[in-house]
């Protein structure tokens, strides 16, 4: 089977809409990717507060304490971290209103994509909030570009630093590691080859792990700063990691270069386009559909419009079933999307509905905002996803969930079955919807129906 | 309540991804042993100075000027804090006892995070993306056990229950009214695909289980209602609630459970903080002991924190975050009345960076013998698999 409008939406967007129409072919859906996403995300450096204002709030009122000042250090921390939680609710809404208004959502699902490749999750207050910024700053500007740009961006970034500890990484000959006999931690250099690049199953050895985690020293931030190379902290000599030495008088440049050689390594190549063929295609991709990614990413050195290129283009991409099942992310916007809700609603809904519709749900489904277990990040096989609590945490929001959204405006369940599934519509469906007794009923069978629920 | 809706309070539960549960018949399971272990995570970093107060030790007035009022004496060294009070009479059943001066092996950086990663991993640090919890690895190692053997309660993710084996899941913020009519339409629309149909019919059937098991466990509601140490415990409360679902499901198959009591971050004006926190833990395991009834003799309840916090009271009338600290446990299976552990001494000295309670023993420890003493469970798959690299050391005689 080839291009098909429908499974279009549903596979590589955020779904159907009765207000936004499918995409007409291949090139539509590639050239969304070079569209400025609209609702603003703060990067890193613009987020306010930042991580040492918020830190330096929450000193002064640790010192003020049993002083006259108690209470309006107190009061003053309070704001710092309401503006901090702001923050974190406002990114959460514009991160969903991307998928519920794009013209098509591959662009937002290929963001979703790479944050979860490349996960960071806080390490407590001050960075709460910086979750969403870390992907606005090194995942977004580089979907429509190299995967060793966005490598380089994502390791060198302070919470990637701050997330796999690699700032407390000291080289032990270094002259920091020398005067507080401190040492390395291995936790970025393991995660850059087991899940960033290589994959598990990659040629590297725990040896390659050392050498690369005695290469990476050096790398850290500050509040103030962001990110810097501190050559004190750096373990001094040359390193070897897969077979090619990487000279440590060269300072961030042979980090650097270690990086774009793990970003066009095969392997590499092969892991980046095995993950995007199975979060877009189905969990076990068909060979030949990777092989193609694969050879796509060697050939332009991992330029990543080429292998999405290759994906949309390949036959195994278009069959007719429909062997994925939405993440619970997935499953709320494209239901928002299939409502009619616009981008606009989301990006303002009011922090109750922030938690209602959002927060609270994901978590009883299974997929708590920016909180998955470990650097490994969501699953992506269906049956991680389909547990009786997921089930009942997904059929529980497609029932009550549609009125909030379109404030009692809900659809007919026989129009909205067409609206939300056209073509992928079965007979038990398109009965169901007619057969509700009530319109909430009727709306959340067809959220709830497998044809939904799958892509 | 509008009779033609029979609303289902869907108690959803669910069972760990990986355990494939879809083939699973989720009732009908036959549990592998009688013993009932349930685990509760004090998250926050519990003050154990504050709880089990070493009221002889030479330097614990000078270190709690603010933080000593209340206390009821327990062993002449020890005494207890008097919001513990509803749980005397277990205290003196030796029903209630407590591990002292133990803590996990994560030092120096005290994040709670990091701290209650390492205490549910069960692992001597934090070790790059092994993401399953040490109940879990204990689950592996049992054969026939069931995706209701081992039930992780509450909102929060427990790490300490997440691995490979099967184990359930369940949230009081799932719920789900369905009326006939949507239940019926629901069927329909997923009879066709079969991860469908499982898990939402598993779904409903545990619900309209627990829907029953509420309605007609009259014999479970009698034993709470005529517990005289349940006439001060406020039922409404979402801790008591999960206690109450907790002793529900251990009262049936389940033989294994964990859930969170937060609220123990006391950096400031501890008195009044801790008090609710304990009143909450008291709550808890009143509830728990009430409503196991007989099961409660072959029950052990561990209470697990992080870390504990500072020797010394800070400038706020609180304490910061620290590294020794205690456990508390309870249960007819376990040996109470006493306070375990080799105590460090609160001189400064003998403190763990002349700041905190030196840890004379790895926390994991006693979960360790709790689990060879009374589940049976060897040495070697204690100390290799499931808490790795600790080493057990010389039986407390924590089991009774």
């Amino acid at each position: 089977m080839r291009f098909d409008p429908t499974l279009a939406a549903v596979r590589f967007g955020s779904g159907l809409s009765p207000i936004i129409g499918p995409p007409d072919n291949t090139d539509a859906i590639l050239a969304e990717i070079d569209d400025v996403f609209a609702f603003a995300i703060p990067g890193y450096s613009d987020a306010d507060p930042s991580i040492s204002d918020y830190q330096q709030a929450s000193m002064t009122r640790t010192k003020a304490r049993g002083t006259d000042q108690a209470e309006a250090t107190e009061q003053a921390f309070r704001e710092v971290r309401q503006a901090a939680n702001r923050v974190y609710d406002q990114a959460l809404r514009s991160s969903l209103a991307r998928h519920v208004g794009a013209q098509i959502g591959f662009k937002p699902r290929l963001s979703a994509f790479f944050a979860d490749h490349f996960t960071v999750k806080s390490r407590g207050g001050p960075q709460r909030h910086l979750v969403t910024p870390f992907v606005e700053d090194a995942v977004t500007p580089h979907l429509n570009g190299y995967f060793s740009a966005m490598l380089r961006a994502v390791i060198t970034h302070p919470m990637m630093l701050l997330y796999l500890q690699q700032f407390q990484s000291v080289g032990p000959t270094s002259t920091v590691g020398k005067r507080r006999n401190r040492g390395i931690n291995e936790n970025l250099a393991r995660e850059l080859l087991e899940l960033h690049t290589l994959g598990v199953d990659g040629v590297y050895a725990q040896a390659d792990v050392r050498e690369l985690a005695e290469l990476l020293t050096g790398l850290t931030y500050n509040g103030q700063r962001g990110f810097f190379y501190d050559e004190r902290f750096a373990e001094p000599g040359a390193e070897t990691v897969l077979g090619i030495t990487y000279d440590a008088a060269d300072g961030l440049d042979n980090i650097l270069h270690a990086i774009d050689d793990l970003a066009v390594h095969p392997q590499t190549a092969r892991h980046i386009a095995g993950k995007i063929a199975a979060a877009f295609v189905a969990d076990t991709p068909d060979v030949g559909l990777v092989d193609a990614m694969t050879a796509a990413f060697v050939a332009t050195d991992g330029f990543l419009p080429s292998v999405y290129a290759a994906m949309l283009d390949h036959p195994a991409s278009w069959h007719a079933d429909l062997l994925k099942i939405k993440s619970p992310q997935r499953f709320i916007m494209s239901a928002m999307r299939a409502l009619g809700v616009t981008g606009d609603q989301v990006d303002q809904a009011s922090g109750r509905n922030t938690r209602a519709l959002f927060v609270t749900p994901l978590r009883v489904m299974g997929q708590p905002w920016e909180r998955p277990n470990g650097p490994d990040g969501w699953p992506e096989d269906s049956t991680d996803w389909i547990s009786p609590q997921g089930m009942a945490g997904r059929i529980s929001w497609a029932m009550t969930a549609p009125r909030i959204l379109v404030q009692n405006r809900l659809p007919d369940p026989r129009d909205f079955v067409q609206t939300a599934l056209g073509s992928l519509a079965g007979q038990d469906v398109i009965f169901a919807a007619s057969a509700a007794e009530v319109r909430d009923e009727g709306v959340g069978v067809v959220l709830a129906s497998p044809a939904f629920q799958r892509s | 309540m509008d009779r033609r809706k029979f609303l289902t309070r869907v108690a959803a539960l669910g069972c760990s991804a990986a355990a494939s549960p879809l083939v699973t018949p989720v009732a009908l399971a036959q549990a592998p042993w009688e013993t009932r272990l349930v685990v509760i995570i004090l998250r926050g970093a519990m003050d154990g100075l504050d709880v089990f107060r070493p009221i002889g030790d030479p330097d614990y007035a000078r270190l709690r000027p603010t933080l000593r009022q209340g206390t009821m004496d327990l062993t002449g060294f020890f005494g207890m804090n008097a919001a513990l009070s509803p749980l005397m009479p277990l205290w003196q059943a030796g029903e209630l006892g407590a591990a002292h001066a133990v803590s996990t092996p994560y030092r120096d950086k005290r994040s709670h995070f990091d701290g209650q990663d390492i205490l549910e991993a069960g692992r001597p640090g934090l070790i790059g993306s092994s993401n399953d919890g040490w109940l879990n690895r204990m689950l592996q190692t049992i054969p026939g056990i069931t995706g209701e053997t081992a039930f992780a309660i509450g909102r929060d993710q427990q790490l300490i229950m997440t691995g490979d084996a099967p184990a359930a899941r369940w949230s009081p913020e799932a719920e789900l009214t369905l009326s006939p009519q949507a239940e019926r339409l629901l069927a329909l629309v997923h009879e066709a695909d079969p991860m469908f149909k499982n898990a939402s019919a598993q779904a409903i059937e545990i619900a309209q289980s627990i829907v029953m098991t509420a309605a007609s466990d009259a014999e479970g509601a009698e034993m709470m209602m005529a517990d005289p140490m349940m006439a001060a415990v406020n039922t409404n409360k979402e801790h008591v609630q999960l206690a109450e679902f907790a002793a529900a499901r251990l009262r049936g198959d389940t033989r294994i459970a964990s859930f969170s009591v937060s609220g123990w971050d006391t950096h400031l004006n501890q008195k009044g903080g801790i008090q609710n926190a304990l009143r909450r833990l008291s709550d808890t395991i009143l509830t728990l002991r009430a409503g196991l009834g007989p099961v409660w003799n072959n029950t052990a309840v561990l209470c697990l924190t992080e870390f504990g916090r500072t020797a010394a009271e800070n400038g706020t009338k609180g304490t910061d975050h620290g590294t020794g600290g205690a456990m508390i446990y309870g249960g007819g299976a376990l040996n109470g009345g006493r306070v375990l552990g080799d105590w460090p001494g609160l001189a400064e000295a003998d403190l763990y960076n002349r700041r905190d309670l030196m840890p004379t023993r790895d926390v994991r420890a006693y979960p360790a013998w709790v689990m060879h003493d009374l589940l049976g469970i060897s040495r070697r798959a204690i100390e290799s698999s499931i808490f790795p690299g600790l080493e057990m050391g010389s039986n407390p005689g924590i089991v009774a």
